[in-house]
């Protein structure tokens, strides 16, 4: 692309919400900010949540549809260790504890015995993700379950310039993300397994060749991208509630989410789940009705523009 | 790629378009020898046991209960059609695409926004041959513009795009309330009555749908024999091959979804009807799913596949009441399509090709007979 077109298209993004962000900021300031900080601390979430799912796509081009029923599973998990004990971390740990372990029998038992069949893997996590929701429900009820946030992140937090007062365990949603972010960041980069990874998303048959036990890499990826989704669940218990439907509504977030950002990317992650949270939250703050259509219309751009995502490089 | 890698995928590409069947190579053997011989090939195409499965589908309605016509023929007939065009761009053309039930929505909606609905404040109330016939146009302009944006991609890209798309739309349905009506969607959203006939009834329904399946059915079994069938069975197997041979293979695909598109929109329609309701739930993710349960289950190697599919599930649907919980229909309709996806990829028509390839080892006399009629 020419130095022009890049230009043009780069104004013609960014033009408009520019524009948008001006008369927002004019017409109700509080508003506008406070949608803001709703929307990168959703955000955080949902870069969690897809983490996971694009680490495993990248290693294994294993779209696990089951992405969602982990989170879902992984939020029960925690109300349920939350309600016994009273420890938030505790829930925590036990949510990303369990759905790593329900990802790693998934990955010995099932998706070991057929390598190289993405299509047959997708299907298995099709029908893993309707008896996963249907198990749950069965169980546990059509009801909403909400897990209590720690007492040091319960309440608002006071006295803020402009918004006043925001809620602790948001804002605390954006460290966590951070968090969770920075230690991915290291586990790839600075551990054994984490090049171990790098390198088989580059060239799976030649990490092979260098005598690495690839399955062992898959399971323990597999591990760790369903343990994400799980801590993802018990994050999300606090805001959004855990309630039968929540696991479609964040597969489809990550889906959008590494489409957007670029497969196989945990930057991309980064930046899909932000274009995402932002964009819905000033959806459902401007146009209630219609804010779906913004996702989908961001879905359609990127797709027309940069078919393998905005940080995707060719496969 | 190394010329030797190359070699093998040519051969692999070209080695399974042969094998792909008689029938294509046959089809372009009659296109070559003229239309006497096509309609010699036509009646041996007609074997005793498709006159038997006419002749029962026929006769079917005038023995079964209403109910067993409705909830089972017809809705199966209905369901049938919809994973037909997931069968034709999954099976014939490598592309699996999950936003079938919103096609076949798309239209059901249309159908119900521009005739008659229980909601008349919304509801243009045209006459319903102009609201199905524009509900059958959109729907497959929409079915063009998935087509469009996920031709781009390939395998697994395709069912996560048609995914986020068909479950897009699901929040736009739910969401939106002055044109989707919201949760509650469209009650009485009922089949017309022509020339005093009342095609709510079941055996007149019955006969519509079967019609349109049919119809359907003959139209894929023919289209795959036609030059662009052929070639959009080129390009699933080896679309960089096609593609140095001069065929524009975006343009097939986005073709075939089109295509596709219309089959799964006259479903849409007649299930619509069928329901009497269109709501957000037609073609909320289970709806989409249920598509290619009902696909995988029948198997993807024949168009007759998604019928024998949709007639199990509705089987299933109806009676799991009797087998288990009602409450726990997903678990087991979850169940099977795992048991299905995991030991036989084929589907049911996997399990009876080998099945018969079984019973022909057993006995090698009768298999020489068939193999010698069939030549």
């Amino acid at each position: 692309m020419s130095r022009f077109w890049r230009a043009f298209w780069i104004a013609a993004v960014a033009g408009p919400i520019a524009l948008f962000a001006g008369w927002a900021l004019w017409d109700n300031a509080r508003l506008f900010v406070t949608t803001l900080l709703n929307g990168i601390t959703l955000a955080a979430l949902y870069f969690i949540v897809a983490s996971g799912f694009t680490l495993v796509f990248g290693l294994m081009r294993n779209v696990n549809l089951a992405h969602g029923s982990l989170y879902m599973l992984g939020g029960y998990v925690g109300y349920l260790v939350a309600g016994r004990t009273g420890y938030f971390v505790l829930a925590l740990a036990a949510g990303f504890l369990v759905a790593a372990l329900v990802g790693l029998a998934m990955q010995l038992a099932v998706f070991r015995h057929m390598p190289g069949e993405d299509l047959r893997q997708t299907m298995v996590t099709i029908g893993l993700s309707i008896v996963l929701a249907d198990l749950m429900l069965w169980q546990l009820g059509a009801l909403a379950h909400q897990v209590e946030p720690p007492y040091v992140l319960s309440g608002p937090l006071r006295e803020l310039p402009l918004v006043k007062a925001y809620s602790k365990y948001r804002l605390s949603l954006l460290a966590m993300g951070i968090l969770i972010g920075v230690l991915l960041w290291l586990f790839l980069t600075r551990t054994r397994v984490g090049m171990m990874i790098r390198a088989g998303v580059d060239d799976r048959a030649m990490l092979d060749a260098t005598g690495v036990n690839v399955n062992l890499v898959f399971a323990a990826t597999f591990a760790v991208g369903a343990g994400l989704a799980g801590l993802g669940g018990v994050i999300g218990a606090v805001e959004l509630s855990i309630v039968p439907g929540e696991d479609l509504r964040l597969l489809l977030a990550s889906l959008v989410v590494v489409i957007v950002g670029g497969m196989g990317s945990i930057p991309g992650a980064a930046l899909g789940a932000l274009i995402l949270g932002v964009a819905e939250t000033f959806g459902l703050a401007y146009a209630p009705t219609y804010s779906v259509v913004f996702t989908f219309v961001i879905l359609v751009l990127v797709l027309a523009f940069r078919p393998r995502g905005i940080l995707g490089r060719p496969a | 790629m190394s010329a030797a890698q190359w070699r093998g995928a040519m051969n692999a590409g070209a080695g399974r378009l042969a094998r792909a069947g008689g029938a294509p190579a046959r089809a372009a053997g009659v296109a070559v020898e003229g239309r006497g011989q096509a309609r010699a090939w036509i009646s041996g195409m007609v074997r005793p046991h498709h006159l038997v499965v006419l002749a029962f589908l026929f006769v079917y309605p005038f023995y079964a209960s209403p109910f067993l016509t409705y909830q089972i023929g017809a809705q199966a007939l209905a369901l049938g059609l919809i994973a037909l065009s997931l069968t034709l761009l999954g099976g014939y053309g490598g592309m699996v695409s999950l936003a079938q039930m919103t096609v076949a929505g798309i239209a059901g909606y249309m159908l119900a926004i521009l005739g008659t609905s229980g909601e008349a404040g919304i509801s243009l109330g045209w006459p319903w041959w102009l609201a199905a016939l524009l509900g059958i146009g959109i729907a497959t302009l929409a079915a063009t513009l998935i087509g469009w944006l996920s031709a781009r991609t390939e395998g697994i890209y395709t069912i996560m795009i048609t995914i986020a798309i068909g479950v897009a739309f699901y929040y736009l349905c739910l969401q939106n309330y002055s044109v989707f009506n919201g949760f509650q969607g469209f009650q009485r959203v009922y089949a017309p009555t022509v020339l005093g006939i009342d095609f709510r009834d079941p055996v007149p329904f019955y006969f519509v749908a079967l019609a349109c399946a049919l119809a359907g059915y003959f139209f894929v079994v023919y289209l795959l024999r036609t030059p662009f069938g052929i070639a959009l069975q080129g390009v699933r197997d080896n679309a960089r091959r096609m593609g140095a041979l001069g065929f524009n293979v975006t343009a097939h695909r986005v073709a075939a979804y089109a295509v596709a598109g219309v089959i799964a929109a006259v479903g849409g329609i007649l299930l619509t009807w069928y329901n009497g309701l269109i709501a957000p739930n037609s073609v909320g993710i289970s709806a989409l799913v249920n598509i290619l349960i009902i696909a995988i289950l029948g198997g993807m190697g024949h168009p007759v596949g998604p019928f024998l599919g949709a007639i199990v599930f509705v089987l299933l649907q109806t009676f799991a009441i009797d087998l288990i919980d009602r409450e726990r229909f997903n678990l087991l309709i979850g169940l099977v399509f795992l048991g299905i996806v995991l030991f036989s990829p084929d589907g049911l028509l996997g399990l009876w090709a080998r099945l018969r390839e079984k019973l022909a080892t057993l006995r090698p006399r009768a298999a020489f007979n068939r193999r010698r009629s069939q030549r």
